[in-house]
């Protein structure tokens, strides 16, 4: 049976991807927009601080337990891949936000989010400052976009091509599917378990076979 | 393994798709968006790195502004609290390019960042003018490109401003309301207005329309002839010589008054309330660190000031916004008003 995460890093897995899932698009959709940019930039900077204070919170959960043991579809190599997307994942989340925060303090703005909720100044007023962190926040959303994209793919790959129940470590689904995904993923496992680089190995053999 | 790879492809297609739309890198392309202004103010003005993207022409000021505390009847806001408030603020043109010649015609801007660079900061960017031409985004798009100077006249093609004035009658009954007001002698005998509608919101929360106006005390010294700069210098002479003041007067709104709509002008006999004077006492060149570097974004306001929803208040924070972040990154060249160099 697939281990899982405890239920509050499922919760705040959950309610993170939600919350940049929606910032980065109203990032996107702000910046293009005349009629309403501003009611939008509000609401972009308050789920920015949002997501700031619940990453800070997931990073200190995510130190009080291990991972749960991956699948055995995943071999030496992707399990340093698994690694280091974990850590680029969470390196995005909290610079992306410092960066917001960062920038508009260097404009010489007033940071107000819930409407009227005064947050200190984090950077000095400089307009050079400024345009290398506009610039970065852009570079950092397309980023969290692209590795976002290939965390999800991965994790789709496994839970619908290996059927190793990848995913059921991070969802809610009830005993009973668990113990059909564990039962699947046992199957796989027998599988490909001497595979050396799990989910790329099988798709090379599946393209073979087909 | 199709069935794997069919979800993969549908989820990045959706995502991927959802980012591009959102970009509108893909989907319809019909509506103006902020590049749109940029865009259109370099086709009239051409392309000036470093500068604002409109009132490109201007020098920076410093004050401050001594409460009188009769606005905190209508607001909360800690500037029209007893005391003071420092100042910071930027006389301008308007119009794209940076080297213009001086001219009556241009309208004449005053941004003001009170409390900059604090969190009560209230920022506000006026002109000389009874009211605003245009009363949408689009207006004032169309406006732009019609006013673009026939290189061989030396004026906007009367042919392309007879149209727009036809397709946007809000702005030629503007036009006669600004023709009526004559420009004064000089930025220091200017009334700056906010000619947008906002509203104040007071200690019992309740919300009154107003807009305001900053009302000169003393008279204009006479422009130097024969300067490209007349405007500005005798603007730097008299402030090196003697403190310049205007009186910031609140208009207050009636029922019935447009709030919405900046081309009409309220009725004359609308209550006015004296919050306060500005003094400016300091006129330096645009630099690093000074106005140069302010965004005079109408929507930066304190708690006690709100917006209404005059649909040119989002657009303006958004236009400034990409002007902002355009020429923040641009190299600098040295503003034509150097204070250094007008003659006492």
């Amino acid at each position: 049976m697939t281990a899982r995460y405890p239920l509050r890093t499922r919760i705040l897995h959950w309610l993170t991807a939600v919350l940049i899932f929606s910032t980065l698009l109203i990032g996107f959709v702000m910046v293009n927009s005349i009629g309403s940019y501003a009611s939008l930039r509000a609401i972009h900077m308050t789920l920015g601080v949002l997501i700031l204070a619940i990453v800070v919170l997931r990073a200190a959960n995510r130190l009080t337990h291990r991972a749960p043991k991956l699948p055995d579809t995943v071999g030496w190599v992707e399990h340093k891949l698994v690694v280091g997307s974990e850590l680029t994942l969470y390196a995005l989340m909290l610079a992306q936000p410092l960066i917001g925060w960062a920038m508009v303090s260097a404009s010489g703005r007033p940071v107000v989010i819930f409407g009227s909720l005064q947050l200190p100044r984090i950077a000095p007023f400089n307009a050079d400052l400024f345009f290398i962190l506009r610039q970065a926040h852009s570079v950092l959303a397309y980023a969290l976009v692209v590795v976002i994209a290939a965390h999800v793919s991965a994790v789709l790959l496994h839970t619908l091509t290996l059927r190793d129940g990848m995913l059921s470590r991070m969802t809610f689904t009830k005993p009973r599917e668990r113990a059909q995904n564990a039962r699947n993923s046992r199957r796989v496992g027998v599988q490909t378990r001497t595979s050396p680089t799990g989910v790329w190995a099988h798709a090379e053999k599946e393209a073979r076979r087909g | 393994m199709l069935l794997g790879l069919g979800a993969v492809g549908a989820f990045l297609a959706v995502d991927f798709g959802a980012v591009a739309y959102a970009n509108k890198w893909i989907g319809p392309q019909a509506e103006l968006t902020r590049q749109t202004f940029i865009d259109g103010f370099r086709r009239v003005y051409g392309l000036h790195p470093g500068f604002r993207r409109n009132h490109a022409k201007g020098v920076a000021v410093t004050g401050r502004f001594d409460s009188s505390g009769n606005g905190s009847e209508l607001s909360r806001a800690a500037v029209f609290g007893p005391g003071h408030s420092s100042v910071t603020g930027r006389f301008s043109l308007s119009g794209g390019d940076p080297f213009m010649a001086d001219t009556a015609a241009a309208a004449r801007g005053l941004g003001l960042a009170f409390a900059f660079p604090d969190g009560t900061q209230w920022r506000t960017a006026m002109l000389n003018l009874p009211v605003f031409p245009d009363n949408s985004p689009q207006g004032f798009y169309d406006r732009l490109l019609a006013s673009k100077t026939v290189p061989a006249t030396g004026k906007p093609d009367p042919a392309a401003m007879s149209a727009f004035l036809t397709a946007h009658p809000e702005t030629a009954a503007a036009m006669a309301v600004i023709k009526q007001h004559a420009p004064t002698r000089g930025f220091a005998d200017s009334t700056f207005s906010s000619l947008t509608t906002f509203y104040l919101v007071n200690d019992a929360g309740r919300h009154t329309p107003v807009r305001w106006s900053f009302v000169p005390l003393q008279a204009a010294l006479p422009a130097p002839p024969g300067s490209d700069n007349a405007l500005f210098d005798a603007l730097i002479r008299q402030i090196r010589g003697v403190p310049l003041q205007w009186r910031l007067m609140l208009t207050v709104g009636e029922p019935g008054d447009p709030v919405l709509d900046a081309t009409l002008p309220w009725p004359s006999d609308r209550r006015t309330i004296d919050a306060g004077t500005l003094t400016l006492t300091g006129v330096k060149t645009e630099r690093r660190g000074n106005a140069r570097d302010i965004n005079f974004d109408p929507l930066v306001l304190p708690d006690g000031i709100e917006p209404s929803d005059d649909p040119l208040l989002s657009a303006r924070s958004a236009v400034y916004a990409a002007s902002y972040r355009a020429r923040t990154g641009e190299p600098k060249f040295p503003s034509a008003v150097q204070v250094d160099e007008v003659a006492q």
